[in-house]
């Protein structure tokens, strides 16, 4: 499988002095869905700047496809399509008009733009919208109107900065449903979130940056067993006892029908749920306490910071 | 197959600008119009009654082909600067930059948007002039080319204006404190002749004079002692080295790339 992007050694200094890359370098392969993660600051934008050459990097190489950016730099546009943090388009033009116009400038010739337009106004449900100025739309239409933008020119590597920061839990979840449809048929998309769960859903690999550096970069799989402990929260329909050993397992009430249990990763479930029924105590639901990813997340930054 | 790609790319900018302008008429194509009537009828007809004739021509004939260019100047400008400056304001620049366009397209794009605006304008006011005066046309290849390098020149200079600019104020800064005072200098509403010797030396240094007198010279057949080939010659000089700096900027990505 061919490499769809890969990074080496990139270094950013702003003109302020902020060094705002350290050298990082990754890969990503064709057909993935990758996570780029990392707390607020911590150089994801700038990557992602660079690779859409939004942003001058000071030093490294990004290849796109086996191409370098700076040797072919229209060749490598041609495969990218970008879907940036924060509304990028002309606010009076309307809905329709900013996808033929973005086609254009991909060479796209004007029938075949408006085919297209109207293919992705249908398939992210802004159809209706096509007349309206961009401006008139909702949060969650602009969002949506800015990855139809992205996929006008039908790009083979997708990146998108945060694309559901800011939109209601029904709309994301359509948006995810649509972003792995479109990667199952084949195109390589790169996300950053605040959302963990997100990333955790939807990404086979991840990279984690902060203050600049690559402090993870793996599979998702791998990554998640690196977990060593997680709490679980349970829910039973019969009333608690006063006091409930579990044998190998912390126990923690919280309340009269709900507790709380520490679960190491070489424990056994079944083992557990054993113990539950020995003490005729039914279980009606279970949950992580906390996003699994999360606590890796946070782990990771915080080993980050006290180097 | 690039060419055309490009070829595309270049006319999708061309007819966004055009459009642009086209839907805020009232804000790109009035005012100018109802400025230059006010001009005919101030200095053409009625100040200009009093002040006879200038180089031979009435007050009215000599001034019409300065504010005829006048027009073109400030129109093909403030086209370029406030189009490109509000993509900039907008973000919406970055379609332009992620998109495989070369700059020089980008440039070609927004430059012709200027051109056909300043170009727009001077054909309205030139109607408008026919109220008031006859346009002879002396030489129309002269009058053309005149016109054409001058709102090529100053579309680049308001291109150079936006990727300076980072506020709004900044680009009505030029136009008002060297754009303004440069045209009202540069024989618009008089021969550099009838100046003192050292004021006349001095307007010489101005580039808009030899815009101004190449296209009079292409509509009534003079000039003020400027000649021709050398104007044209400035013209496409200033030409050539505002797209050779507007690709520099483009390409270093000025005001547009961290």
């Amino acid at each position: 499988m061919a490499t769809a992007l890969e990074i080496t050694d990139l270094h950013k200094t702003y003109s302020n002095g902020h060094q705002a890359l350290k050298g990082i370098s990754f890969a990503v392969q064709e057909g993935d869905f990758f996570a780029l993660l990392g707390p607020n600051g911590a150089g994801k934008s700038t990557t992602i700047g660079i690779i859409c050459a939004l942003v001058n990097k000071t030093s490294g190489q990004v290849k796109i496809f086996g191409d370098d950016m700076d040797l072919s730099p229209n060749k490598v546009k041609q495969h990218l399509g970008m879907v940036p943090q924060e509304f990028n388009f002309n606010q009076f033009e309307k809905t329709e008009d900013i996808l033929i116009t973005q086609a254009g400038y991909y060479g796209i010739p004007h029938k075949e733009s408006v085919e297209r337009a109207e293919l992705y106004l249908h398939k992210l449900g802004l159809w209706d919208k096509r007349r309206e100025q961009s401006r008139l739309l909702s949060g969650g239409m602009k969002r949506r109107l800015m990855i139809a933008r992205a996929l006008i020119h039908q790009p083979k590597l997708l990146i998108l900065d945060e694309p559901t920061a800011g939109v209601d839990i029904e709309l994301r979840r359509s948006m995810w449903d649509f972003l792995q449809e479109i990667n199952q048929q084949g195109i390589t998309i790169i996300l950053t979130t605040h959302y963990l769960e997100e990333a955790e859903q939807l990404c086979r690999n991840i990279a984690i940056i902060d203050h600049g550096r690559l402090v993870q970069n793996t599979s998702m799989k791998a990554l998640l067993r690196t977990l060593h402990m997680q709490t679980f929260i349970f829910d039973s329909t019969t009333l608690l006892p006063d006091q409930l050993h579990l044998s190998g397992y912390t126990y923690r009430p919280l309340d009269d029908h709900s507790f709380e249990i520490d679960v190491d990763h070489e424990q056994d479930l079944n083992e557990l749920f054993n113990q539950l029924s020995a003490h005729k105590l039914s279980i009606s639901s279970m949950r992580n306490k906390a996003n699994r990813l999360e606590e890796l997340f946070v782990s990771l930054v915080d080993k980050n910071l006290q180097r | 197959m690039m060419w055309q790609q490009y070829w595309t790319a270049f006319v999708t900018i061309y007819i966004r600008e055009v459009r642009r302008f086209l839907r805020i008429w009232p804000q790109t194509l009035l005012p100018p119009a109802i400025t230059m009537v006010l001009y005919f009828i101030i200095f053409g007809s009625v100040i200009g009654s009093r002040i006879g004739q200038m180089e031979g021509y009435s007050y009215m004939e000599y001034v019409v082909p300065g504010l005829i260019m006048m027009s073109v100047i400030t129109n093909a400008y403030n086209n370029v600067a406030s189009s490109f400056f509000s993509n900039k304001f907008q973000r919406s620049v970055e379609e332009l930059l992620v998109a495989p366009i070369p700059n020089s397209i980008i440039l070609a794009g927004f430059v012709l948007g200027g051109v056909t605006r300043g170009l727009a304008v001077g054909f309205i006011v030139t109607l408008l002039s026919l109220a008031f005066t006859t346009l002879p046309i002396h030489n129309i290849w002269i009058t053309i080319l005149a016109v054409l390098l001058t709102a090529i020149v100053f579309s680049l200079g308001g291109f150079i204006n936006a990727i300076y600019a980072d506020k709004f104020d900044d680009i009505s800064i030029i136009p008002t404190f060297i754009l303004t005072p440069l045209t009202y200098l540069g024989g618009v509403f008089y021969s550099v002749n009838i100046l003192p010797d050292f004021w006349g030396y001095i307007s010489l240094a101005n580039p808009i004079l030899y815009m101004v007198n190449a296209f009079r010279y292409g509509i009534l057949g003079h000039s003020d002692g400027i000649s021709i080939g050398l104007a044209m010659l400035i013209l496409a000089g200033f030409a050539a080295v505002l797209s050779y700096y507007c690709l520099y900027l483009l390409r270093t990505g000025k005001g547009l790339r961290h």
